[in-house]
């Protein structure tokens, strides 16, 4: 670290900082330091640890080492509270509003301006968020509850609610994500205005040209460690994509050459409205395909649709010809479909439940006579799958919940290996698992694809997209926006169309 | 980012409007329709029955209901924060007791209520405790302490009784004599129920006992001193509760170990009926007190249109299933309104 750093205290710093959840370490040594008067961003990827750091300044999390320091001297923030009256306002990434109040008091909840006998002044709440919104240039209406808001509408209350504390420190956590490009034009110029007022930002998003565009100053995170922290005048786009991606892709993604064989999961316009519409692709045998875009465009929705979970309004689905019915997940099962879901915990796993009865839920039909279970079956069958893909346990009968996040996943997988499937959809397969497993799972993924399964791949993580897909899908918004061979596939390419900044290779279904 | 956005706003307004409309209505019109099945029910005992609303009869039915309407306006406010307080009918019970044997033995009036809402308050605060400190759902914690409350109430009371001629006249009086036709409990009772309004729609920690039942997550996140609010509903919640026992002293004049019990069944139906969503965060204590108005009229009215009053129970469950059928239809309709405008507002984006 060479690079000079202004004189003058950090408002808001975090030195040598360590956070664990059970046996995750999310956070490991981490320091960083905000300045009055400039914009900070945090770069990484999924899973690298962003969204721990912000909630341990929010005051959600507490370090288990390391200290936070405010005007350079140590603090403890117990709650929520203490953060926000140090003059802390965060903007989430997922809107954390309350869906039966108005938009005025969501704003303003517990900090209402209040008139005689401490009774809330509800005119003077109405009036304080009708100036925010205005300075915001949006039209919300203060009265309107905020139940059934768009996505962005939701983020511009958020932003507001994170304006009306005259914050000395803001962080935002992908506050543009779900914003039109007026909309984020309008935000970056209330976010200059308030740096210039001498406010620190910090600010978080996947879109590089952002981070450059509103930044002075990155600190970039993989694997929960601190890389680097120095000025972006020093850096461009593809420096940093570096820092923060910094592995070799060949060990990590064995992808094997494989034989292309015929369509196994066609769908054809499916649409569900106002969460995504007229999706068509087709997924073949032996190919992996890679399913790509930002948070929120939908694409664990169409998986939902695909396999029956979430009914879908329109078009089609076919797997090996065989047409599915909406909504019925084990129709789509018996048709050889077989759906990872993203979060394993709560989707995934009966989480109290055995490794043995997990990996056994999905195989009634196979392991039981006349509809008595057949303990013995169901657990030559467990074994048999937990051993194959290599899952570290004790006893098969130990709980789940008690394995570490990469052999859950294994279980997860081996549930539904244990299908045999012909068709596998995994939703973001190697989200928050160690980077050893990773490569054994994307191996996994790899042999499957070679024994002529067709896999469709959901994952945020680009470098794995890029990787392991033959072929790559972008959604953007509800939409497929573009479909790139694995020649053409990098990192701009599908950005550019996650991004929704070019409508290039548009399918024509 | 090249997508213009300038028109989108302009499209969208009136879609977003009536869908907000809808939305008004749901949330206001629930007091209207309860109003409106009260006004048609009485009407037509009325026309059937000439005597239905003499000058005792709207007394009765004002008397009838004060009880239930204090429990109810207590258990609103534990509902709003998504949380729920069965242990209601125990507390009413060993709280109009205890005032009851104070009054026995001589004591003042005054001093026997508040004797009354200060041990409903005291089980309050044990309730409150173990919901929020504990993170036990509500209903299993309650469960327990109505249970618990009514076994102290059994083993304390055995197989004594209070009855009207061992408490002191005056208190007698108070619960049945009114101004004119309305009685000294009626008004107490609205004293009470417009004070918690207030406080609920006017104070700080009222907005945020709506926010916490709305979103738990995002109350802890702005900062919501989630432990105090819920602590302050289980008090309040309490304290009606005794503050009713006390009052069912006076109305009845006749307590016994069995008195209060089942009755937090027929206060959480009168809550849900009058627009208090189970799922906490929205509805007023007007509506919990119309639903209690409303169930206890039916009471009033079976029996002056000459129907058997077995069937009071039958009628009040076939309402509760009603307003939640509505509450379920209202909702899917704004959820199908509100798609549609999402729907709206993505493809204007992409245009």
């Amino acid at each position: 670290m060479t690079h000079p750093e202004p004189e003058t205290t950090p408002v808001l710093a975090l030195e040598g900082v360590s956070k664990s959840f059970g046996a995750v370490r999310a956070l490991r040594g981490v320091s960083l330091r905000l300045y009055a008067g400039e914009a900070h961003a945090l770069a990484g990827e999924n899973g690298a640890g962003k969204s721990t750091l912000i909630k341990t300044l929010a005051g959600v999390h507490r370090p288990d080492t390391g200290t936070v320091l405010l005007d350079g001297e140590p603090v403890d923030f117990h709650s929520p509270a203490d953060a926000r009256d140090a003059g802390i306002a965060v903007i989430y990434q997922e809107p954390t509003l309350f869906p039966d109040l108005s938009v005025a008091e969501n704003i303003f909840i517990g900090r209402q301006p209040r008139r005689s006998l401490g009774r809330v002044d509800h005119r003077t709440v109405k009036k304080a968020a009708a100036d925010l919104f205005a300075r915001l240039g949006v039209a919300l209406d203060p009265d309107q509850p905020a139940r059934g808001l768009s996505i962005a509408d939701q983020q511009l209350v958020e932003i507001a609610k994170a304006l009306s504390f005259d914050a000395r420190v803001l962080i935002m956590d992908e506050p543009t994500a779900a914003l039109t490009g007026s909309e984020v034009a309008r935000l970056f110029g209330v976010v200059k205005t308030l740096r210039e007022q001498g406010s620190a930002v910090l600010f978080i998003s996947h879109r590089l040209e952002e981070i450059f565009e509103l930044c002075q100053r990155v600190t970039t995170l993989r694997d929960g460690a601190w890389i680097a922290s120095e000025p972006l005048s020093d850096l461009d786009e593809d420096g940093l994509v570096r820092r923060m991606v910094g592995r070799d892709l060949e060990e990590l993604y064995p992808k094997q050459e494989t034989r292309i064989g015929e369509v196994a999961l066609s769908v054809r316009r499916l649409t569900r409205e106002g969460v995504f519409t007229d999706v068509s692709f087709d997924v073949r045998r032996g190919e992996i395909v890679g399913l790509a875009g930002l948070v929120g465009a939908g694409r664990s929705e169409v998986a939902r649709a695909v396999f029956g979970i979430d009914r879908f309004d329109g078009g089609e689905v076919e797997v090996l010809g065989r047409k599915l019915p909406t909504g019925a997940p084990s129709l789509a099962m018996s048709a050889g479909l077989a759906l990872v879901p993203e979060d394993r915990r709560a989707q995934g796993l009966v989480m109290d439940m055995s490794i043995e009865r997990n990996i056994g839920l999905t195989g009634f039909a196979a392991t039981s006579r006349a509809g008595l279970m057949n303990r013995r079956a169901e657990r030559s069958r467990a074994v048999d799958w937990a051993t194959r893909l290599q899952v570290k346990y004790a006893r098969l009968a130990d709980v789940v919940g008690t394995l570490s996040g990469g052999n859950q996943q294994k279980v997860v997988l081996a549930k539904w290996l244990a299908t045999a499937p012909q068709v596998l959809i995994v939703d973001e397969p190697t989200r928050g698992i160690d980077v050893g497993t990773k490569a054994e799972v994307h191996r996994l993924l790899s042999t499957l694809a070679a024994d002529g399964v067709a896999v469709l791949m959901i994952s945020s993580d680009l470098p794995e997209i890029l990787g392991m897909a033959d072929r790559v899908l972008v959604m953007h918004e509800g939409r497929i926006t573009a479909e790139i061979p694995r020649s053409e596939a990098t990192e701009e390419t599908v950005m550019a169309a996650a991004t929704g900044r070019t409508d290039r290779g548009r399918k024509a279904a | 980012m090249t997508m213009t956005v300038e028109p989108v706003r302009q499209e969208v307004a009136p879609e977003s409007t009536s869908a907000r409309r809808l939305m008004d209505k749901m949330f206001k019109a629930r007091e209207l329709a309860v109003i409106a099945v009260l006004v048609v029910m009485l009407g037509a005992t009325q026309l059937s029955n000439t005597e239905f609303l003499s000058q005792q009869g709207i007394k009765d039915l004002m008397l009838n209901a004060t009880i239930l309407v204090l429990v109810a306006i207590g258990q609103a406010m534990v509902v709003i924060t998504r949380n729920v307080d069965l242990s209601v009918g125990s507390v009413l019970g060993i709280s109009a007791f205890a005032a009851g044997l104070y009054l026995q033995d001589g004591g003042n009036a005054l001093v026997a209520v508040l004797l009354a809402v200060g041990i409903g308050a005291l089980f309050g605060v044990v309730n409150g405790a173990l919901v929020s400190l504990g993170k036990v759902p509500a209903l299993v914690v309650t469960l327990g302490t109505l249970y618990i409350i009514r076994g102290i109430d059994s083993i304390w009371v055995g197989s004594r009784q209070i009855t009207a001629n061992d408490l002191p006249g005056g208190f007698v009086d108070f619960g049945h004599d009114g101004i004119s036709v309305v009685p000294y409990l009626a008004l107490l009772t609205l004293a009470v129920l417009v004070v918690v309004a207030y406080y609920l729609r006017s104070y700080r920690s009222g907005r945020d006992m709506y926010a916490l039942g709305s979103n738990p997550e995002a109350a802890r996140l702005a900062g919501v001193p989630i432990r105090a609010r819920i602590m302050t509903a289980y008090v309040v919640c309490g304290a009606l509760a005794g503050l009713a026992g006390a009052l069912y002293l006076a109305r009845f004049g006749n307590v016994d170990s069995n008195t209060g019990n089942g009755y937090e069944l027929i206060v959480v139906s009168a809550v849900v009926v009058g627009g208090v969503a189970f799922t906490g965060g929205s509805g007023t204590v007007y509506g919990a007190a119309l639903g209690a108005v409303l169930l206890t009229s039916i009471n009033g009215v079976l029996p002056a249109l000459g129907v058997s009053s077995v069937w009071v129970t039958a009628i009040n469950g076939f309402l509760l299933l009603l307003a939640i059928a509505v509450d379920r239809i209202l909702a899917l309709r704004v959820a199908g309104a509100l798609r549609k405008k999402a729907a709206q507002t993505r493809s204007a984006r992409h245009a």
